[in-house]
């Protein structure tokens, strides 16, 4: 496919990255020369220099052809131009970061249909999301959700001592009796599919898929359910804190935050009056240990400093508090920051171009069983997708242990109507089903591709 | 620097390589050379024995290139191909000095179509066409060629293309490297094969077509008889005069003709100045050669063969210019300064370049007698940013210098000054014939073996735009700074 991303920034390259990686063909726009020889430097695509709401600039492009337009500039209003124009001059698809809280009330709907808009995309909200997740099981590391919430993956690190260590999976399952799969190990920078003589080992990082009751069941047999955070502090008042607030005071969690410009102080003291808004330099530990970082069941940093949000939570690790979460924009620093001991990252980049990438993925396969969800595992070394299976699916109807898979590709979950199925051997697909699958180093576009 | 990777590339094409002369192998069967058939096999075992130990022991995970790896996968894939490329003469024995199969063979493949042969229709069928094979497969560049072929090589096989395509700015047509590989490499296919029907519409025989219409489209110039072009018929002689200039065009304007964009053809400053500078020297020459010639459509066939084969830097000849009036031969001389257009085939210092310094010359003057003037400099309809201009300022200077350098170095032979000057300027804008003792009608026979070498280089630097053998044989590039 076609894709035009305009806007080289973090997000944007994110995206270019995980696009040409998909194998599509992928044209950039952008206005700094320099930024754009560096991005063309960098991947294997075509850059075009110029403003992306003048026309000649699209029509270099030919944004004609283009199946997908991502606007990912710094500029909510200009991405909705140009996501408007590239609609006008033909581009099938497109989409537009718009993260302005004052767009993403009940007039987002309205200007989505207005301009034309095929998606929009809020980063910051959507980190919101996945935080407030994640401090609902603070023992996770990572949660991802499938259909209608009732099938949950989680990523957890088996700590020192663990009931787990040293047992291969078909004995946890015998010791540990509850309805999951672990479906992925990663150690020391490798990812594994395991099968049932794998053996586990403290320290690895596991993704389970269970529904939402099983994960906590089994979290209490093995030790490590933490409780909901219910006071939080969030460090930085820019808009992904805003929205994480929004979701927490309506959980009904006690919420402070700490931020340095007083304009925005009162913004947020206005809009969320049920939290506890301090003015200061979150930098200054005195102040934080006056605001009690040490009582609170979490921590997340969210100020636009990458650095910054790493060391402020290890000194909230430091200061044991329980849960720590820090944003990071720069792709780059993820693994150096989760060396440095900080337990759950959230990459605001790789959330938006994991959308972009399953909105993409969606789209090629316009006829077979369609993506519906998919996100990015182990640093993006696998991927669990959610498949709709439609009638005629070559896997409709076989017993799954006599279905031949490619290697390293797991059936993770079955969704019938309100029934989860964790499956084993002798369940099957049925039309109408919808399947987790989990594969490393493989790019599936259609519940058939996982067969051999 | 990631070696690691560089050597694995370089082993890839070493393979490539083997791959490529399976062709030469098979004409030589088809003539029932078996010598030389035996020699070409040689040079394949040799060629994979050598590759895949390269790659093998150097293959590794880590892909990262950078502009660095680029220069230097670009500089040592021309000097191994050329190595190994020369080996099926030495062995058939057609050409028995190695250092004479070397010149030949970088002459081949940098599209220079410099000879040091003095007979060369005593050659066996197989030899003449690996010669002119390697103007076809040099002329579009080795790498993009594998590029082309092969999955990509990595993300960053952008830094490759750079690093082999001529000119100061080298963009791609298409998002993929290896798309617009392709492209061009199906364009250059297909104007190649419409040569080579034309020249079997001529009765020409289908070697000969096949073998001139790849020195043709690699603008190489080696030929298959000594006199070059010049026992073939008025209408041949048209059809590669043609087929020359076609092929000096940037390719990209072929590419915009695919799409039907003709308005930006028609835009395009570099073409209207290459066609303006081809069509001014032809008549030039031709006022100045008309009384020797019987006849004006004579003189006009002469003057633009001759124009077209020097400016696209191909080298072919239908008469001996040596023998012109010093006014035309000045002109062929400074025609071969201008070589052809930018993401051509053809050598020179570009027409594009010239382009650009010109008008950064005339905008240096308006800022003497306006010293507060703000003027931006426009090519093609956009801003040309001050480091292109910069690079282009720059090249200029390390191009004279290296020719220089080259002059100096091979004026210890015994001959005229303006041997060596043109001998110097032919081989470093990869073009063939020079004037008096390296004339067309000439070889570069009388040469030493030193000369040989150094001209040898002298191609290579001129058809990789100096940059990625100099920054190769710089020492400090290898050592960890």
């Amino acid at each position: 496919m076609k894709i035009i991303i305009i806007g080289c920034g973090k997000i944007g390259r994110s995206a270019i990255e995980a696009l040409t990686y998909e194998g599509h063909d992928v044209l950039v726009i952008d206005n700094d020369p320099i930024v754009l020889n560096e991005t063309t430097d960098m991947f294997d695509v075509m850059g075009v220099c110029g403003n992306a709401v003048d026309c000649d600039t699209l029509t270099e492009a030919v944004v004609k052809d283009a199946d997908i337009v991502v606007a990912v500039t710094a500029s909510d209003e200009m991405n909705m131009l140009a996501c408007h124009l590239s609609r006008s001059l033909g581009a099938k698809h497109a989409i537009a970061r718009i993260r302005n809280p004052e767009y993403n009330d009940q007039s987002l709907g309205f200007l989505r249909q207005q301009l034309n808009l095929s998606m929009s995309l809020n980063p910051e909200r959507l980190i919101a999301e996945e935080i407030s997740n994640i401090l609902q099981l603070p023992s996770a590391v990572k949660i991802e959700r499938f259909s209608r919430r009732s099938i949950e993956m989680i990523e957890i690190v088996l700590p020192a001592g663990s009931g787990l260590d040293g047992l291969n999976l078909i004995k946890a399952r015998e010791k540990y009796r509850a309805n999951y799969l672990i479906c992925t190990v990663q150690r020391n920078n490798q990812v594994f599919i395991p099968d049932g003589r794998f053996e586990l080992r403290a320290g690895d990082r596991i993704g389970l898929v269970a529904e939402h009751n099983e994960i906590l069941k089994l979290l209490k047999m093995l030790g490590l359910l933490k409780k909901s955070a219910k006071s939080v502090m969030i460090l930085g008042g820019g808009k992904p804190s805003y929205y994480l607030a929004k979701k927490l005071v309506a959980l009904g969690v006690s919420v402070k935050i700490i931020e340095k410009r007083p304009e925005v102080c009162e913004f947020l003291a206005s809009e969320i009056p049920e939290a506890v808004i301090i003015q200061g330099d979150g930098a200054t530990q005195e102040l934080l240990l006056e605001e009690g970082i040490g009582n609170m069941d979490a921590f997340v940093s969210l100020t636009g400093m990458d650095e910054e949000n790493i060391l402020l939570s290890i000194f909230a690790s430091m200061q044991n508090v329980p849960k720590v979460v820090a944003k990071i924009n720069r792709d780059e620093l993820l693994t150096m920051a989760e060396k440095l001991g900080v337990e759950t990252i959230i990459s605001p980049s790789v959330i938006s171009s994991n959308v972009i990438v399953r909105y993409a993925r969606a789209l090629e396969n316009s006829k077979g069983s369609n993506v519906e969800t998919l996100y990015k595992l182990m640093d993006g070394k696998a991927e669990a997708l959610e498949f709709k299976v439609i009638e005629g699916s070559k896997t409709i109807g076989i017993p799954l242990k006599n279905i031949v898979l490619k290697p390293d590709i797991l059936i993770a979950g079955i969704n019938r109507g309100r029934k989860t199925i964790i499956p084993s051997g002798n369940d099957m697909i049925l039309a109408g089903d919808k399947v987790v699958i989990i594969a490393a180093e493989h790019r599936l576009h259609d519940i058939d591709d996982i067969l051999k | 620097m990631n070696k690691k990777m560089i050597f694995a590339t370089l082993g890839k094409i070493t393979v490539s390589e083997a791959g490529l002369m399976l062709l030469p192998l098979l004409v030589s069967l088809i003539y029932g050379e078996w010598t030389v058939a035996l020699s070409f096999l040689a040079a394949i075992a040799l060629a994979l024995v050598v590759g895949f130990s390269l790659y093998f022991s150097c293959r590794t995970k880590n892909k990262l290139i950078f502009a660095k790896e680029g220069f230097i996968i670009v500089a040592g894939a021309w000097l191994i191909m050329s190595a190994i490329g020369a080996i099926p003469f030495v062995l058939s024995g057609d050409i028995p000095s190695y250092i004479d199969a070397f010149f030949e063979t970088v002459s081949g493949f940098t599209t220079t179509g410099a000879s040091a042969l003095t007979d060369v229709e005593s050659l066996s069928r197989g030899a003449l066409f690996w010669r002119s094979f390697t103007h076809w497969v040099g002329g579009m560049g080795v790498l993009v060629f594998i590029m082309a072929l092969l999955p990509s090589f990595s993300d960053r096989s952008i830094h490759i293309m750079r690093a082999e395509m001529p000119g100061p700015i080298v963009g791609k047509i298409v998002p993929r490297a290896r798309q617009t590989a392709r492209i061009l490499y199906v364009i250059y296919f297909v104007m190649t094969v419409a040569e080579v029907i034309l020249l079997l519409f001529g009765d020409m025989p289908l070697f000969d077509s096949v073998v001139h219409a790849f020195g043709t489209a690699g603008t190489g110039g080696f030929g298959i008889k000594s006199d070059s072009i010049a026992s073939y018929s008025p209408y041949l002689q048209w059809v590669i005069t043609v087929f020359m200039f076609l092929f000096g065009v940037n390719f990209n304007i072929y590419y915009l003709m695919l799409l039907k964009k003709f308005k930006s053809v028609f835009k395009s400053g570099e073409l209207w100045a290459y066609v303006g500078i081809a069509a001014v020297a032809t008549v030039a020459i031709c006022i100045n050669i008309l009384p020797t010639f019987n006849n004006f459509w004579d003189a006009l066939r002469a003057s633009a063969f001759q124009v077209s084969s020097i400016i696209t830097t191909t080298g072919f000849s239908t008469v001996d210019f040596d023998v012109w009036p010093t006014f035309s031969k000045v002109i062929l001389a400074a025609l071969m300064f201008t070589g052809a257009c930018a993401g051509s085939t053809g050598g020179g210092f570009k027409v594009t370049r010239l382009v650009i310094l010109f008008k950064s010359i005339k905008q240096e003057l308006k800022r003497m007698i306006h010293p507060r003037s703000v003027r931006a400099i426009k090519f093609e309809g956009k801003v040309v940013d001050q480091t292109t201009l910069n690079g282009v300022g720059i090249y200029l200077g390390i191009y004279m210098m290296c020719l220089v350098a080259v002059i100096i170095a091979i004026s210890f032979e015994p001959f005229d000054f303006e041997t060596s000057f043109s001998a110097a300027l032919s081989c470093f804008n990869n073009i063939g014939p020079g004037f008096s003792a390296v004339g067309p009608m000439a070889s570069y026979a009388e040469y030493t073996g030193f000369s040989k070498i150094i001209l040898s280089f002298a191609m290579l630097f001129g058809r990789l735009e100096i940059y990625p053998l100099l920054i190769a044989l710089t020492p400090s590039t290898w050592t960890k700074k």
